[in-house]
């Protein structure tokens, strides 16, 4: 999963006034053919910096993002959904080391990033840093944050970075399965019993907030990214990618005869747009700023997983190491 | 043929794999590193998966179905070996006691591709591949480890230490035992510690480890007749966490 364009903050562009005016010229003009940048050819620092930014944030957000379902493997009612769900979650863990691959093309080391992880240097989506109370909890993110997940990383895979849109396309067709067994568990609990019903009501009234925030700052109060617009680093707006995920999954909420809790949300007919109260941007930057209900427990498991994993990492820099995966 | 006999052979089997499967994917998320994550989730999705395929076999037998087996069982009625429900602990543990039950586990099917209840037979047959790779992480990781560092060297030589009697008790003998062997069901416990002593001996000789003095060592049973550590009952309790809100719904 993935909680795209939330975090770019405002852009300094003054470092382009230091760049080759002629190799600008014509990276620009590869990225506005449409041609992919690799990670041998010329690229501007400020392309390199905010690409290794989002793909490592992507990647954190994967590894943190195994965590709140993590938690429910144990718990999962019966062998379907356990075995359904082990594979879920290792698909993220698997979409991280895919992601961190793909950012050390561009000059930063695994290890560093992980390292700013915990050290809190760099962020991760949000929408993980809310607890999961419930198995509805769990399925609520299968579901529906996988589901905003896909709109960001369908839009991300057509932009230039080369090793990013080929991570992506794979990672993308894995969510879809995820958003399929998602979908799959809100079914059987909407027609399940009251108790299962009123389970997943609770979830989504408890989740649909921080799935508001999950797209980031609404256009009017966020920072001005044209430039990351232009080099296919951010492929929409926040607000576009929000509309986006409205559009395809309220229908599909409100189908199963769940409430949504917000009286105001309503397609505006005229304008195609969804129109909704909008979200305590407040709630938000505190909780992207470290003080959400659950940061410090997320950052904590990393850092001790870290910490007590240390003596395996040095062992394997042994020079007899030879690694063997089993095939999943 | 005796199905009292079979029945006691595919519970404990069955219950292995889905406890240490469980065990398995608690590493979800906590892994030393990010592919041991996914090894030991791959490992987890299949020892679930052939749990589930035991359970099935049972079933035919004339029991429950495999989610009401799995999940509405208490402690007592479990027939796993003790070595698969203790906790992680730390990773060289975790190492340690996927080599030590892996070995045994891969000789266990491979003896039985020749069984003569066709459909164990047909599995074994089937799941092969699958134990092959985790006998080759287990091996891999263990020669790795095992020669690397002194901190990894110690702390893998104290998990095998701890972790040997229980191992040992994975072959608890069932009051059944002569009857499978003369049924060509299974070869027996006996047979199969003595090729998994050689085995494992093999993989520890190209270690800097040292195997237990074995023959000393008091083997830790009762698993296989429902005697469990304090450990099983609270693993049980969380799995069974949703599935027991309501056992009649479809989750
Ligand atoms: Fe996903
Ligand atoms: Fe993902
Ligand atoms: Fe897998």
């Amino acid at each position: 999963m993935y909680g795209g364009g939330n975090t770019f903050e405002g852009i300094k562009t003054d470092s382009l006034s230091q760049e080759d005016p002629v190799k600008l010229a014509a990276f620009e003009a590869r990225i506005a053919r449409g041609e992919k940048i690799e990670p041998t050819d010329w690229m501007p620092q400020l392309y390199r910096k905010q690409l290794i930014r989002m793909i490592e944030q992507h990647a954190h957000s994967e590894i943190i993002g195994a965590l709140p379902e993590g938690t429910w493997i144990t718990r999962a009612p019966g062998f379907k959904r356990k075995m359904a769900l082990m594979a879920k979650v290792q698909d993220e863990v698997g979409h991280a080391q895919l992601l961190y691959s793909a950012a050390e093309t561009l000059g930063k080391s695994r290890e560093q990033m992980i390292d700013d992880l915990i050290n809190g240097k760099s962020k991760y989506s949000n929408v993980f840093n809310y607890p999961t109370f419930t198995w509805a909890d769990c399925c609520f993110i299968s579901w529906l944050v996988d589901a905003g997940a896909i709109v960001n990383q369908l839009a991300n895979a057509k932009g230039s970075y080369g090793p990013y849109c080929r991570a992506l396309e794979r990672i993308c067709a894995e969510e879809s399965f995820h958003l399929k067994y998602g979908h799959h568990c809100v079914i059987y609990l909407a027609s399940g019993t009251a108790k299962q019903r009123q389970m997943f009501q609770e979830a989504l009234n408890r989740w649909w907030p921080p799935m508001m925030h999950f797209f980031g700052p609404s256009d009017k109060i966020s920072a001005h990214t044209e430039v990351l617009m232009r080099w296919k680093v951010k492929m929409g707006t926040n607000d576009e990618m929000r509309n986006q995920f409205l559009d395809m999954y309220v229908p599909k909420i409100w189908e199963l005869g769940f409430t949504i809790p917000d009286p105001n949300l309503k397609k505006n007919t005229e304008t195609g747009k969804w129109e909704y109260t909008e979200p305590d941007w407040e709630e938000f930057k505190r909780v992207i700023n470290g003080n959400g209900p659950c940061n410090k427990e997320r950052l904590e498991v990393r850092r001790v997983a870290e910490a007590r994993g240390r003596w395996v990492r040095e062992a394997l820099k042994s020079p007899k190491a030879a690694y063997v995966t089993p095939l999943a | 043929m005796n199905n009292l006999a079979l029945k006691e052979l595919l519970y404990k089997m069955a219950d292995d794999q889905l406890i240490l499967g469980h065990r398995n994917s608690e590493w979800t998320g906590f892994g030393p590193l990010l592919e041991e994550d996914i090894a030991f989730s791959s490992m987890a999705q299949d020892k679930v998966g052939q749990s589930l395929a035991l359970y099935t076999l049972l079933q035919t037998l004339g029991e429950s179905d495999p989610d009401t087996i799995a999940f509405t069982r208490n402690a007592s009625r479990f027939h796993n070996c003790i070595l698969v429900e203790l906790p992680n602990q730390e990773y060289d543990f975790s190492l340690i006691r996927h080599f030590l039950f892996d070995t045994a586990e891969a000789l266990r099917f491979e003896a039985l591709t020749n069984s003569a209840y066709e459909p164990l037979a047909q599995l074994a047959r089937k799941i092969r591949g699958e134990l092959r790779y985790h006998t080759l992480h287990a091996n891999t990781w263990m020669k790795q480890l095992g020669s690397a560092t002194e901190e990894s060297i110690t702390r893998l030589q104290k998990s095998l230490e701890a972790a040997f009697p229980y191992a040992l008790g994975i072959f608890e003998t069932s009051p059944y035992e002569a009857e499978l062997i003369d049924q060509k069901i299974f070869a027996g416990e006996a047979a199969l510690k003595e090729k998994w002593l050689a085995r494992i001996e093999s993989v520890i000789h190209q270690t800097q480890l040292q195997l237990p003095d074995w023959k000393t060592l008091t083997p830790v049973y009762g698993g296989r007749e429902g005697k469990h550590s304090e450990h099983l009952q609270p693993l049980l309790d969380e799995m069974s966490e949703v599935f027991r809100i309501d056992p009649t719904a479809e989750w």
